[in-house]
């Protein structure tokens, strides 16, 4: 049980003019049994920051707590720490039982306890017939559910997971997602979880850490990612389809968007540059809302639950999620569009941050 | 070919069977010349089946040796061969897994460097540098000795280079999850990359073996003392100028002795020494 908090972390390779910065000053604290997904696409720094807590990577500039205990200069394996890799990273020549007990082996826990532990993993995640087997004999679900073994038994204050279910297919996935869910209702122990896929940022989360080009972009609930994105960024990379982000040049009563002038809600937060982010699922058919913009459809693809209509507006499209039951709009269809102000979101164009 | 052609099949045996008859073919003639007289050895044509004199050739070897030329028993040159190769099989193994360990896994300033020299004496095998090596074990008393016979084979770049390969394809996650686990450096090394590397070292034991077993010239400079001869050695000595002289029929035996071993560690290992090189558990 830890809490653990992030003070200007900062990871740099190299020295001097060439140094090449790739994590630059998070701060975050997070407290004892949170589970914390850090979600952002490749080479956002996510991996090297988790990389950074369990000890693998040097911490060039900030402290690292983890239970009150500053960790910058502790090895690995005094950090109280387990880690479930990407890739299981299990020893291939041992026995499932061996890989889940070498961590204890090496810290010298009596062998009894150290059967006591591996079997209570092992039932908890219905390895008990499997513990004789080697990692190259075990279907990818099986590996992943030894690694998560090998992690629980070591009692660690933090688990520490880096995208450990990419590897499986899709339905695994899912189910897994709700094991690891199940497992820390149990069990409660602080955890951190890096990911791209915002699915899993948003259904396991209690809180996300959204990070970019090695920047805390936003670090809240789900709902609150969701609901206010602290910039464009987050914006575009949670939900899916993408929030629509908007150009254009406000005067106050009018939003012009590449040569279309759009009615602007009274709410509108000042005049000149602005950027407009509506999600595709706040949009809607019909004149409700504080204007309505008539737009031509493009191209309509069909899910089954729901529709994704494409409009066109200036040199961008529009995207629309509309009910699958509701009639398809043809492509060169004109629409009207009617848009609800308090599902709008603003941003500065200069720094991308959200202004209301 | 997945071709099923009844013809194809005749065909590629007969193929087979005539590369086996022209390898296997020398190695028949000197067993049958190690069965016979010297007098049947030296009728020309020589006869090509056995004869009669097979435990009568091969006791004198192993128990006397020949009486001509070097007139020294087999049987202690054999025990010689074997320890030579032993030491050289086992010493390349063990230093060699170390440096690529520590060429690998750890860093320290001009690892590079280090690596480039080790890499470098590829180019210089035993023969180039015989001479200052001989001048070296002779100044250091170790001629006529095994120390003498071994050191100076031992240090193999080959290897070291074969098992710098094999760490490097050992992921990362593999060190990083043991570091997780609290092993230490040696502690990894003998838990996790020792068992990984244990085809690759079965195969290095066979190609080594018989590299040791084998060895010529470096022996031939350093043993005067017949004790010390091994087998390739003591085959040589065996030969005198002039054919009639030379005891052929003995130097077949002692050759046929020879083969031997090196013939039983691969037929032994040779399931390992095959996953050794084709394939590892990762």
């Amino acid at each position: 049980m830890a809490s653990i908090s992030l003070r200007n972390v900062i990871k740099r390779y190299g020295r001097g003019p060439k140094a090449n910065q790739v994590v630059h000053g998070v701060d975050a604290e997070i407290g004892d049994g949170e589970f914390i997904v850090i979600v952002g696409p490749s080479g956002c720094g996510k991996s090297t920051l988790l990389r950074m807590v369990a000890g693998l990577e040097e911490i060039t500039g900030g402290e690292i707590h983890i239970g009150g205990r500053i960790v910058n200069r502790l090895e690995p394996s005094e950090r109280d720490i387990a880690m479930v890799f990407q890739n299981y990273a299990l020893y291939p020549h041992m026995s499932v039982f061996d890989n889940m007990a070498y961590g204890l082996k090496i810290a010298k826990v009596p062998l009894a306890e150290i059967k006591t532990r591996v079997d209570k993993a092992a039932k908890i995640l219905e390895l008990g017939a499997l513990l004789e087997r080697r990692p190259r004999e075990l279907s990818g679900g099986q590996r992943q559910r030894v690694a998560m073994g090998r992690a629980i038994v070591r009692q660690p204050a933090v688990f520490l997971f880096d995208e450990p279910l990419s590897n499986l297919d899709a339905k695994l996935r899912a189910q897994t997602r709700l094991e690891i869910q199940k497992l820390h209702r149990e069990l409660g122990i602080t955890s951190l979880f890096v990911t791209h896929d915002q699915v899993e940022a948003m259904t396991l989360a209690q809180r996300m850490l959204v990070m970019n080009a090695g920047r805390m972009e936003q670090f809240g609930t789900p709902e609150e990612v969701y609901q206010r994105p602290a910039s464009t960024f987050v914006a575009g990379f949670i939900g899916s389809p993408p929030m629509n982000l908007l150009r254009g040049q406000a005067d106050g009563a009018r939003l012009s968007i590449g040569g279309h002038s759009l009615p602007l809600p009274a709410a509108a937060p000042r005049n000149g540059e602005l950027i407009l982010g509506l999600r595709p699922e706040h949009a809607g058919w019909g004149a409700d809302g504080p204007g309505t913009w008539e737009l031509q459809v493009e191209v309509v693809e069909t899910l089954g639950a729901e529709r994704l209509v494409y409009c066109r507006l200036g040199d961008t499209l529009f995207t629309v999620r509309i009910d699958g039951m509701l009639p398809a709009p043809r492509p060169g269809d004109r629409v009207p569009l009617g848009v609800a102000a308090e599902r709008l979101h603003w941003f500065d164009p200069g720094t991308s941050q959200r202004i209301a | 070919m997945v071709e099923r052609n009844p013809v194809l099949t005749i065909v590629t045996h007969v193929v087979l069977a005539i590369g086996i008859a022209i390898v296997a073919f020398p190695l028949y003639i000197t067993f049958v010349a190690s069965t016979l007289t010297m007098e049947q050895v030296l009728e020309v044509p020589m006869r090509l089946l056995p004869g009669d004199q097979f435990w009568a050739n091969y006791s004198q070897v192993l128990g006397a040796g020949s009486t001509r030329g070097s007139a020294a028993p087999v049987a202690p040159m054999m025990v010689n061969s074997l320890i030579m190769a032993l030491v050289i099989a086992v010493g390349k193994i063990a230093i060699s897994i170390i440096s690529a360990f520590a060429i690998v896994y750890f860093r320290f300033p001009l690892r590079s460097f280090f690596f480039w020299m080790i890499f470098v004496t590829l180019m210089l095998p035993v023969e180039v540098r015989i001479i200052p090596t001989f001048k070296v074990v002779s100044d250091l008393g170790m001629l006529d000795s095994y120390a003498g016979l071994t050191l100076p084979l031992i240090a193999s770049a080959t290897a070291t280079f074969l098992f710098r390969q094999f760490f490097m394809t050992v992921p990362d996650e593999l060190v990083e999850a043991a570091r997780i686990d609290g092993a230490g450096p040696m502690r990894f090394f003998i838990d996790v990359l020792l068992p990984l590397s244990a085809t690759s070292i079965a195969a290095l034991f066979v190609i080594q073996f018989i590299y040791g077993w084998n060895q010529y010239l470096w022996p031939l400079l350093i043993t005067n003392d017949e004790s010390m001869y091994t087998a390739v050695i003591g085959i040589k000595r065996m030969i005198v100028g002039g054919d009639a002289l030379t005891e052929w029929h003995l130097v077949m035996a002692t050759a046929m002795l020879a083969m031997l071993p090196p013939a039983l560690v691969v037929l032994l290992m040779q399931k390992w020494f095959v996953k050794g090189l084709v394939d590892t558990e990762k």
